[in-house]
């Protein structure tokens, strides 16, 4: 996993509620194999003009250009601004993967849906809870400021304006920690193998049922 | 103390409280399908790891699945992911139900009908709708990528517990109103962010009363509530189904187990972090009218105008919703003509589904402006079994097309989808923009409502068609 610290980035503002996944990264393209390549079709159906598809040259196709992604003031973008429950539907983590293949390293909004904040986590992808007004101010000053930069601090928990203005924001602890080290969960948790061995003894014998192959 | 269903199986699944709001849960089944696993176990690989538990899992395509011709994919970014689940599942030595096995269809659909979902087991798949399962007094839910990697590599899943919500569906429903437009009314009332950060017990008499498919429905949505699980207490008619499944325990271990299973519900006094009541008797049959599932009606009622909307917020979604689902505020559901129909996906596409829908169009023709009626039955056993009971004649003879098992037009990710501006009733769960394919109109329903609007052309009550 990506480890996040500290960023300094161009912010975008996404002003809807209930952004779905489908909307992140239409199902098309969820036949890939692999995590990469997602980018370009980050909020496909709204960023161009006409359906596309796996192996499309997308540099080609038409673009929206009232969508924000298209904006040459948002180019370049690193933090996204969202509403409330952002990232509801799926449990694609292709979602994740297609906003930071785009280059966003952080969200920030007043919910997510459950599944989404947590693949967010495990990628390196920053979720930033706010308040709602919060959020309006921070969408407010992005509308009126062209190249507007928000300063995002995970080890103090802090958002910082261009003017000096801070917000804080809570994060689990343990999620703090592995974002900023970056650690593979997965290995983490097999130093635990023991602990796993132990619960499996206990279990087979209070459930055998749970452990026997197909009868 | 006293405990909620939903605290006993976290408490029976712990591993290790890893001492930061965290925690390490044992998972007791892992079903897998071929679009969310392919990074899994690409990740695997290059770490050099292998599965923790083989038998623990289960895979099965269904999402890319052709509903026509099985053996000729066409589309080869689609072929090449149903080969690397066929490849991954092979060098791992995963149990697989192939393409053309009868046993093959919706993960959510086969894990129950097969019993390898069981009674006070730990359920993920890389799916959200893995709630389904929760219907069987089981902890289930939909995990990410990384989370199905990590399943595979270490039987566990660092989780945070999440809050206790218990919804009553109190008395009973009237006649016509079925388990989908139960739930569709629960999202109704309480948004779909109303579940974010609980996990749903569904109780009450209307619950209870339900068959074992009608509450796999409930649970089905738990995830458009916002809540990553869903779950029922146990009762006489959880063990009654999942007797003599082929993955479920036998004899000696089968008296065990249900001796065990009878413990799942809520303790009497077992407190809850929210409680929302609803009357059943209230319950309308449910029709959507925008882009997502709280955004819903009753079918004798009309499109809601964004005018009489206080919340700004709300009110421009509202208007956004209005706009991409062509629809004026204030016209009658009734009015809402449709071009084409899906019968299918994991919410409604089990025996009983077609069932109520047949029963509806039994004798009856589809309407002329409906340009496809298609039924896809959510596995290959619920198909054949259809067959034996008729059904697949009834709904070919009204001008349905019987298709394969798989998720079809669901999300689109087969062939069968919508073209832009064409609208649909569907049985599915989702009704975002573009989910059934883009420019796409999605309105949820039940099964028999889908039925009844097949013929009339449009949305009807079903509880006075053919009257
Ligand atoms: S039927 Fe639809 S909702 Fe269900 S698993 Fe398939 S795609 Fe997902």
């Amino acid at each position: 996993m990506r480890a996040f610290k500290t960023l300094t980035g161009i912010v975008v503002p996404l002003d809807r509620p209930n952004v779905d996944t489908d909307a992140i990264i239409p199902k098309q393209y969820l036949k890939s194999i692999h995590r990469t390549g997602f980018g370009v079709t980050l909020f496909d159906d709204w960023r161009y003009l006409e359906p596309g598809k796996p192996g499309d040259d997308h540099s080609k196709r038409k673009v929206n250009t009232d969508f924000v992604l298209n904006q040459p003031r948002y180019e370049k973008g690193e933090i996204l601004l969202a509403r409330k429950n952002f990232g509801c539907g799926s449990s694609r983590e292709h979602a994740v993967w297609a906003l930071m293949d785009y280059g966003f390293k952080v969200v920030i909004a007043p919910s997510y849906a459950d599944i989404f904040f947590s693949n967010s986590l495990k990628n390196g992808l920053l979720p930033v809870v706010l308040t709602e007004s919060e959020l309006d101010e921070l969408f407010e000053a992005t509308f009126a400021n062209e190249g507007y930069q928000l300063t995002v601090n995970l080890e103090e928990q802090s958002i910082i304006t261009p003017d000096g203005k801070a917000y804080s924001f809570d994060i689990d602890t343990g999620y703090k920690n592995r974002l900023l080290q970056g650690l593979d969960e997965i290995g983490i948790t097999l130093r635990d193998r023991d602990a796993i061995r132990a619960y499996e003894d206990k279990a087979r014998q209070l459930s055998p049922w749970l452990f026997g192959d197909r009868t | 103390m006293a405990k909620t269903l939903y605290d006993k199986l976290w408490d029976a699944h712990l591993v290790k409280d890893l001492g930061d709001g965290s925690a390490l849960i044992y998972i007791d089944r892992h079903l897998i399908h071929e679009v969310t696993s392919p990074q899994a176990f690409e990740g695997l690989r290059m770490a050099g790891r292998k599965p923790w538990r083989l038998s623990a899992n289960l895979a099965v395509p269904d999402h890319n699945v052709p509903t026509t011709d099985r053996h000729n994919i066409e589309d080869p970014v689609s072929k090449l992911q149903l080969q690397t689940l066929d490849e991954n599942c092979a060098t791992t030595g995963i149990i697989k139900f192939e393409i053309n096995d009868p046993r093959q269809g919706i993960v959510h659909v086969i894990g129950p009908e097969q019993g390898a979902s069981l009674p006070g087991m730990t359920i993920v798949c890389g799916d959200s709708h893995t709630s389904t399962n929760g219907a069987l007094g089981a902890l289930a839910f939909g995990i990410g990528t990384s989370e199905v990697e990590h399943v595979l590599a270490t039987q566990c899943l660092v989780s945070q517990k999440a809050k206790n919500m218990l919804i009553n569906v109190n008395g009973q429903v009237g006649r016509g109103v079925t388990a989908k437009d139960i739930i569709l009314a629960i999202i109704g009332e309480i948004g779909t962010a109303g579940g974010t950060g609980f996990t749903i017990e569904y109780a009450g008499d209307a619950i209870r009363e339900l068959s074992m498919e009608g509450r796999m429905t409930i649970c089905n949505m738990s995830i458009e509530a916002g809540a990553r699980a869903g779950m029922i207490a146990v009762d006489q008619k959880t063990i009654d189904y999942v007797r003599g499944k082929p993955f479920s325990p036998k004899g000696e271990l089968w008296e065990k187990a249900i001796e065990s299973w009878r413990n799942l519900k809520s303790d009497d006094d077992a407190s809850f972090d929210k409680v929302v009541d609803i009357n059943a008797a209230d319950i309308q049959p449910q029709v959507t009218w925008g882009t997502s599932p709280e955004m819903v009606v009753a079918v004798g009622d009309r499109v809601p105008d964004p005018g009489s909307e206080a919340d700004p917020v709300k009110q421009q979604g509202m208007m956004r919703a209005l706009e991409y689902m062509d629809l004026k505020p204030g016209i009658p559901v009734t009015d809402i003509k449709l071009d084409k129909i899906f019968l299918g996906s994991c919410t409604n596409s089990r025996i009983e589904d077609l069932r109520a829908a047949a029963k509806v169009i039994k004798g009856h023709k589809i309407a002329d402006n409906i340009k496809l009626a298609m039924v896809v039955p959510g596995s290959g056993l619920v198909k054949q079994q259809a067959e034996a009971e008729g059904l697949d004649k009834v709904f070919v003879g009204s001008g349905f097309e019987w298709r394969e098992p798989g998720c079809s037009m669901c999300l689109g990710m087969n062939p069968d989808r919508l073209e832009p501006g064409e609208r649909c009733a569907s049985t599915s769960n989702r009704n975002f923009e573009g989910r059934q394919g883009q420019g796409g109109r999605t309105h949820l329903v039940s099964p028999a409502m889908a039925a009844a609007a097949a013929i009339a052309g449009h949305f009807v009550d079903v509880r006075s068609f053919g009257e």
